[in-house]
């Protein structure tokens, strides 16, 4: 088992955590299905899920842009399982947000800007 | 502390089947100030784990973004019957587990 990846949580930037999660650069796929809401009137609960048609898929992670710290979320998906994942986050505000698919130890990536109208950080 | 867990009670081999779970968490981000300007200290879940019949197949890393009272939802293949054993595990010695068990036909 991996350890919990405190230093690429610690990254402020989308670009810094990405890198120090995976230590290399994605490039967008169409592959990689990203839904989210346009606009989320709620930025402490915004519903995300993502899919993917890659083959050998063996991490998904979440990174929303604008918020005190961009990685949101990392999922481990072992052989056998599909690569598919939803769960609902928290946006500070408008942002982009950015799902990462390894498949194959390469990167694939989608994004989609999402409008908030009320932010969920809070302070 | 409560979780709900969705799994299919009956599956034929080889279906895809979709596992649901939601768990009650406050989810405190440990970005938040209190009205006399405190720090409110973060306490979350930070990691979740899936077993079916003793091997993992979904592994979670969360951090401060995620939503407040955790639901996440993935899917893996039937295989057999058995149990699916759920973790979670978080700041201030948190730690939940919770179990579903499977018919494979």
């Amino acid at each position: 088992n991996d350890k919990y990846p405190e230093e690429a949580f610690k990254q402020k930037n989308e670009a810094d955590a990405i890198k120090a999660l995976y230590g290399r650069t994605a490039e967008p796929s169409d592959k990689v299905k990203l839904d989210a809401p346009e606009i989320a009137e709620n930025g402490g609960v915004v519903p995300i899920s993502v899919t993917t048609s890659l083959d050998k898929v063996t991490s998904i992670s979440f990174f929303v842009a604008e918020n005190p710290n961009a990685l949101a979320a990392s999922y481990r998906i072992p052989e056998g399982t599909i690569p598919a994942v939803a769960n609902r986050l928290k946006m500070a505000k408008t942002t982009r947000l950015t799902a990462i698919v390894e498949a194959d130890g390469k990167l694939y990536s989608a994004t989609k800007e999402v409008k908030v109208t009320v932010g969920g950080c809070g302070g | 502390m409560a979780a709900l867990i969705n799994v299919p009670s009956k599956a034929k081999r080889g279906d895809i089947i979709e596992i649901r779970t939601l768990t009650s968490h406050i989810m405190e981000t440990g970005f938040r100030h209190t009205a006399d300007g405190k720090l409110v200290p973060r306490d979350i879940i930070t990691s979740f784990a899936c077993r079916y019949n003793g091997t993992e197949i979904f592994r979670a890393d969360l951090f401060p973004a995620i939503a407040a009272n955790p639901y996440l939802s993935f899917f893996t293949v039937a295989k057999d019957s058995g149990k699916f054993e759920f973790e979670w595990i978080g700041d201030n010695g948190y730690s939940t587990t919770a179990s579903a068990s499977i018919t494979v036909e």
